[in-house]
């Protein structure tokens, strides 16, 4: 019975050969760290300063972010918050929805959860791959996110990259096969500094998208080493009752 | 003092009876190995489930507006909330792993078979409710999965003839998924589905304890009256409840304190998994909670790939191998309905796969790697590699009850011994 379970398991990848939908840029890794305050700090300022003008957070309050990045809340209130909002509101802006939808084609999507809906990897890569695509609205595409509605927000960190198309011949049709990515004009920080800060800010997006981790992580901890201790006295217990059943 | 109080209670209710009946002085098989341990976890999850749904129901809003940004409150600002929540959605996929481990055993060592008919189907009826209940919970947190998981799903009363389309327009309440759905859902999911099921788990026991837990050998432990020898009797103390219809022989142990103990053992390993699970890895790589759900549900945007929760998925994969659409909603509720059958499907007087012959062996080893492909089959896309491998499993699962009605009649079976040990 285990056998026949074993090569049945062992022969599912051969039979099932996915269907190639084509190409798609590889993901970068973003490195998580949820420990590493100074980063998350760093991420919230990038966050506030250049995705809150659009994007909103709605489901976090500045206060429990102040609180679990260790700002001091009067720092927090001077340095992250930009509007007329207290401290205890929900991190949100002021820009009307029915704009937003003219200005950008459709709302721009909030971004407390972002993290869990596409992977911290997935943002970290898009937000280093926009190159200069003349076609588009704010002239500029992206290579995880195909004829975006967004225009490149940090390109002045960042600067401008540029995109080379590798196409091959399959099944006698053109097809997209690679896509690489050269530096064009540099912007105001060197790449590594730019992988730095994007890593900050995916870094703070995963924060934000489940801040009970900073806790769950702990306490879970403490839980499995007192269900270990438990298990031992449980199973002692239980030998004992069961020594004179044979 | 407390003899007295004591007293003064059980002259108005049995409650030390009750207690002796069915747990100090319940016979128990001895030989009840670890598959014998998921019932109670079961009981121990749908308490679970219970308790924090209670408390869940505190801060939820159950509106259209309003779902999506109460589970993200609960999550945030409702003190211990996220434990509260991830308990919850955690337990639900617990309980059907418990509850799938649980029939399995069933199949395995024949537990269904009579006298344990009625049992089982009371375990069929739960099981049903228990799908209906996750399937309604599913879409309370009101995400992108929660709103097109139950399109698909309820659109599947549509395929029925002539009222179809009016069914599903009742299910919904409105022409699409709304606000109106959302609240009937959320009204069947906490109160009336719960107390089907808490009804039918008393059901389920009561009739467990009437006919007698099932054993991995299964070998009978009651015997009939005047039949044994005096120290071929148990020496634990067993109510008279069982010992004035039947002789226990000396098999058994009571179910407390020696099972409960071990079963206390056993969920102590099933809390670590559970406590891994809901504090490490809440999403449990997408299979638990899905990404596309922590989108809010968007009425105007359908998702690229909907699949269901993994527990639905073997169902699923059956319907999706058919492609005629009524066809393929008969047979994904007729692939439950052969379960409920068994008991009149297995024709054979032996029940533990122990003492049956190969082919059982067999069939029941296909069978389960059949449910388990048809589950990975149901969250991948339809390509035609997939669909073929559906179809072939969906065969192959049929296979099982048809083979195991043809064969069993006349089965070739090992000699089952008179005691459990000796």
């Amino acid at each position: 019975m285990k056998k026949l379970l074993i090569t049945l398991v062992a022969l599912l990848p051969g039979l099932a050969i996915a269907a190639g939908g084509g190409f798609s840029y590889p993901l970068e890794k973003a490195r998580i760290d949820l420990e590493d305050k100074a980063s998350l700090q760093r991420g919230a300022a990038l966050f506030m300063n250049y995705c809150l003008g659009c994007h909103q957070s709605q489901y976090q309050r500045y206060q429990r972010t102040a609180e679990d990045l260790g700002i001091p809340l009067d720092i927090a209130k001077d340095n992250l918050i930009f509007s007329d909002q207290k401290i205890g509101e929900k991190i949100t802006n002021a820009m009307p929805a029915k704009d937003a939808g003219k200005w950008f084609g459709k709302q721009p999507p909030d971004l407390t959860l972002v993290a869990r809906v596409r992977s911290p990897d997935w943002i970290y890569t898009y937000l280093k791959t926009f190159y200069v695509d003349e076609n588009k609205t704010f002239k500029v595409n992206n290579a995880v996110f195909k004829d975006v509605g967004m225009p490149h927000v940090l390109q002045g960190l960042q600067g401008t990259q540029e995109a080379e198309m590798v196409y091959d011949t399959v099944h006698g049709e053109k097809t997209l096969v690679g896509m690489k990515l050269t530096q064009k004009e540099p912007g105001t920080m060197s790449v590594e500094e730019y992988d730095q800060a994007v890593n900050d800010l995916v870094n703070y997006l995963e924060y934000v998208g489940e801040p009970s981790k900073l806790d769950s992580h702990k306490i879970g901890t403490w839980v499995l080493v007192f269900l270990a201790v438990f298990f031992v006295f449980a199973y002692l217990l239980k030998k004992e009752y069961w020594r004179d059943v044979h | 003092m407390w003899k007295n109080l004591l007293d003064w209670v059980e002259y108005r209710i049995p409650m030390m009876r009750v207690a002796n009946m069915h747990a100090l002085q319940y016979p128990a098989p001895k030989n009840m190995n670890f598959w014998y341990v998921f019932g109670f976890i079961a009981t121990v999850v749908l308490v679970n489930q219970i308790v924090t749904g209670i408390w869940l129901t505190m801060n939820y809003n159950p509106s259209a507006e309003g779902a999506f940004a109460s589970v993200e409150y609960i999550m945030r600002d409702v003190d211990y909330g996220w434990v509260l929540r991830y308990m919850h959605s955690t337990g639900a996929s617990a309980f059907f792993v418990v509850v799938y481990l649980h029939m399995f055993r069933g199949m395995m060592y024949g537990s269904y078979q009579k006298p344990r008919e009625l049992l089982w189907l009371f375990g069929m009826f739960i099981y049903l409710a228990l799908m209906a209940e996750a399937f309604m919970g599913y879409l309370l947190p009101w995400g992108q999965m929660s709103y097109w998981g139950a399109q698909v799903i309820i659109s599947l009363f549509g395929a029925i003839p002539v009222i179809g389309d009016d069914l599903t327009l009742w299910i919904r309440g409105d022409y699409v998924i709304s606000g109106a759905t959302l609240n009937r859902f959320f009204a069947l999911h906490v109160i009336a589905l719960p107390l089907v099921i808490v009804i039918l788990v008393f059901l389920h026991i009561v009739a467990l304890h009437e006919v007698g837990s099932n054993n991995p050998q299964g070998i009978n432990i009651k015997h009939p009256k005047g039949s044994l020898k005096e120290d071929e009797k148990t020496k634990f103390k067993i109510h008279e409840y069982y010992t004035s219809k039947y002789d226990i022989i000396d098999d058994v142990v009571p179910f407390f304190p020696h099972i409960v103990l071990k079963d206390l053992v056993a969920f102590t390993v099933f809390c670590a998994a559970f406590a891994y699970v809901m504090f490490f890895n809440p999403e449990m790589g997408g299979f638990f909670l899905e990404p596309p759900n922590f989108e809010p549900a968007n009425p105007l945007k359908t998702p690229e790939h909907i699949a269901p929760v993994w527990y639905f998925t073997p169902f699923y994969a059956i319907l999706r191998a058919v492609p005629d659409k009524l066809f393929g909603v008969i047979l994904m509720f007729a692939a439950i309905v052969m379960l409920a059958l068994l008991p009149w499907l297995d024709r054979c007087k032996v029940r533990s796969v122990k003492y049956r012959c190969g082919l059982h062996k067999f069939n029941l080893a296909l069978f389960v790697v059949s449910f388990v492909i048809l589950g990975w089959l149901g969250i991948k896309p339809a390509t035609p590699t997939y669909t073929l491998m559906s179809q072939i499993f969906s065969f192959t699962y049929f296979a099982f009850f048809g083979l195991l009605w043809l064969y069993s009649k006349n089965e070739k079976t090992k000699p089952v011994p008179a005691r459990i040990s000796k």
